[in-house]
């Protein structure tokens, strides 16, 4: 079977300005790529999505840049964890490579195909092989419906098989996942605990035996005895059925419990990616270092927060410009401020967006600077509101 | 200990659901000390916020509450709302895990503050509104003046948990209740927060109750933790007690929560310890160790009978006929 050449060109109809153009190019030179052989399965490259934001009467108030050139690749079996704070953009980020809503430019390249450019049923065949597990169980599962109907959905928009063979299918779907079926299969939502509802929730998103499966905060709201259960079950389908991951949290730990890869997003960019180990154990962007620093650990005292970020993330409609983490960073000097920074390779498969990391000295300019940076909007620092004002 | 600010001792919560009855909180005693930080840790249903609740006369009228809980000797169950009035605001207060639904959307903020404040004190609006914008600097709210015009839907999650916060503390409470209030919140923001309330604790030598299912949160923070099952303590311990070098976790079930805590040192794609099923259901407990369904220690006296609540060791209590030797770190 011949895979199709994906193209090399990002998505036409995108008109866009020169110089963003330029920056585009450099980035795909240096984009977080797997060290390994082979096609991957999914590659993303300068993926942009922009929503306006309109004043009440229909003015345009603004551009939200919810993700801004985010480059990447999965491998067959393969999993990337993205680590973000609320308004990364991560979410927005999954559903651009989803093509709901379709992303403003930029290339997703699935299984040999360009989804930017696929629409109708071949759209629709090709998001067979990638599935979604959402936060909210309860949210994603419908009421009304009982657990047998809302697994055998999928079956059943797909035209796999008969009546029997969905119905056998679908038993075996929940024998996957721990559930039942004799119990559980004509139970409705409202009687499952949030565990086992997440857990119909990915029998559903197995059904249709997916190669990549994008989970956004899958188990964010479990409890954490539950949310261990359901980690397993992940790490299970991944070796039984060769499942690849695109696992999306808020929590660097558990991320990075999942993953091959992590990649840390800020305001609609990757700020740095790497093989799990190598991002915990030897950050390169200081942001990284901030997000480590903020996990409380079981060690008491130990991890009291060493150095807590100051201030709120910038607003993604008037992002800053240069770096976007420039206004809360420690080692931000001018030249943050008037250059993006470009991701470079800085170990095996170790990438990081930013002019001054973690491995080398921090700028001289930055030592005197300490928190009191000149260009931070309000909300930045905070002891020392009053004397500002 | 009669030096304790809040004395809570067999404190039971049973309410009735469908004709069934729920013991949502089963024999609950503790104490918390001036300037002290307690943590509650548990699962949803643990019957931690209950407990709470039921000290803050914030349970629905019907709920039967049972027991004792004092404030400097100040007996709390049992007042009428209009003396609970006087106790909460000055002595107790409490901040709760979702800022955006506990916050009045069509009120300016700076409104929502001064409101708490004349509700408690008789001051004149402007002395209110001085004293208002006074509380957001003291919370560390950036652009104080400005945000006092704002509203809710302006701020983010972490500004409205400070104006939550600042409300909390109008009449400067002896002891603040926190209960999730930072688990909604970003990791980073959930830093600033528990630092801000800390340093709050320390300016204003006020107690800290933190409810919360995050066992990491209760280490990093707390003085002594208490782990809830099922609503009874199951474990309580100096948190240098339990964990570090110097800990040791003694309870199965705390030794659960603390192992299925995905930790960076873990490698990836390992499979996490679990333990199977799920808390019982209130309506029908087992006879015996409400854990032992799900405990893979479980032997027939757990099933029996129900392990006391003893201290076995000094300041540390557990509830177990099978505890864990030397910690039990897997």
């Amino acid at each position: 079977m011949t895979v199709p050449e994906p193209s090399a060109t990002p998505a036409d109809g995108d008109p866009r300005p020169a110089e963003p153009a330029t920056q585009a190019t450099q980035a795909t030179q240096a984009t977080p790529v797997a060290a390994a052989n082979g096609e991957p399965l999914l590659s993303v490259r300068d993926l942009v999505q922009e929503f306006t934001v309109r004043e009440r009467g229909g003015g345009k108030a603004g551009v939200v840049q919810a993700v801004s050139g985010v480059s990447f690749d999965i491998m067959p079996g393969e999993t990337l964890g993205i680590v973000g704070e609320t308004g990364s953009g991560k979410s927005t980020l999954a559903r651009a490579i989803l093509q709901a809503p379709r992303p403003k430019s930029g290339s997703v390249v699935f299984r040999g195909k360009e989804l930017t450019r696929l629409r109708g049923g071949s759209l629709l065949q090709a998001r067979r092989h990638m599935q979604f597990v959402f936060q909210d169980p309860f949210g994603s599962l419908d009421p009304k419906w009982k657990v047998r109907s809302i697994v055998d959905e999928p079956l059943v928009a797909y035209h796999t098989g008969s009546g029997a063979a969905r119905r056998k299918r679908v038993n075996e779907l929940l024998d996957l996942v721990g559930l039942d079926p004799a119990r559980y299969a004509k139970r409705h939502p409202r009687e499952l605990s949030g565990g086992q509802a997440q857990r119909v929730a990915i029998a559903r998103a197995v059904a249709l035996e997916p190669s990549l499966l994008i989970c956004d905060e899958a188990v964010s709201s479990l409890d954490v005895l539950i949310q261990a259960q359901v980690l397993n079950l992940f790490e299970r389908l991944r070796a039984e059925l060769g499942l690849a991951y695109l696992f999306i949290a808020h929590d660097l730990a558990l991320v990075k419990q999942v993953s091959d890869r992590v990649a840390v997003m800020y305001l609609g960019k990757l700020c740095e990616t790497g093989p799990g180990n190598a991002v915990y154990r030897e950050p390169l962007h200081p942001y990284t270092r901030a997000l480590l620093d903020s996990i409380p650990s079981t060690e008491p005292g130990s991890a009291r927060a060493s150095t807590v970020i100051k201030g709120e993330p910038p607003s993604p409609i008037n992002p800053p410009s240069g770096c976007r983490f420039r206004t809360r960073c420690p080692r931000a000097t001018d030249l943050c401020a008037t250059d993006e920074p470009m991701p470079r390779e800085l170990a095996t498969g170790h990438f990081v967006a930013c002019h001054f990391p973690l491995t080398e000295a921090p700028p001289a300019e930055a030592a005197g600077n300490g928190s009191g940076h000149a260009a931070a909007p309000a909300g930045t620092e905070t002891k020392t509101s009053k004397a500002v004002r | 200990m009669t030096d304790a600010l809040l004395e809570v001792e067999d404190l039971r919560v049973t309410f009735a659901a469908g004709g069934r009855e729920v013991r949502a909180v089963d024999s609950v005693s503790f104490a918390v000390s001036p300037g002290a930080t307690l943590a509650i840790i548990g699962e949803s249903g643990s019957g931690k916020t209950v407990s709470c609740r039921a000290i803050m006369g914030l349970l629905p009228t019907g709920t039967a509450i049972g027991g004792s809980a004092r404030l400097r000797g100040t007996e709390l169950l049992g007042l009428s709302d209009a003396q609970l009035r006087r106790h909460r605001g000055s002595d107790l207060a409490m901040v709760f895990q979702d800022p955006a639904r506990s916050l009045n959307p069509t009120m300016r903020i700076g409104l929502q503050i001064t409101e708490a404040i004349r509700t408690h004190r008789k001051v004149s609006k402007a002395e209110a509104q001085t004293q208002a914008i006074e509380l957001l600097r003291l919370v560390r709210m950036p652009a104080a003046e400005r945000r006092f015009h704002e509203y809710p839907h302006q701020l983010s999650g972490g500004m409205r948990q400070r104006v939550m916060i600042a409300m909390a503390l109008a009449c400067r409470p002896k002891l603040l209740i926190a209960d999730e209030a930072t688990t909604a919140l970003d990791v980073t923001t959930q830093a600033q927060i528990m630092e801000l309330l800390l340093e709050l604790q320390e300016e204003l030598d006020m107690a800290l109750i933190m409810i919360s299912h995050d066992l990491g949160l209760a280490a990093s923070y707390a003085d002594e933790v208490i782990v809830m099952y099922a609503g009874k303590i199951v474990e309580q311990a100096p948190a240098a007690g339990l964990f570090g070098t110097g800990g040791a976790v003694r309870m199965r079930y705390t030794r659960a929560l603390l192992d299925a805590i995905p930790h960076l040192e873990r490698p990836a794609h390992t499979q996490l310890p679990v333990v199977g099923g799920r808390p019982p259901d209130p309506t029908a407990l087992p006879s015996g160790c409400s854990f032992a369904p799900r405990c893979q220690y479980a032997e027939d006296d757990c099933r029996a009978t129900v392990p006391a609540l003893a201290e076995h060791a000094p300041g540390h209590r557990w509830a177990c006929w099978h505890p864990c030797e030397n910690g039990g770190a897997a």
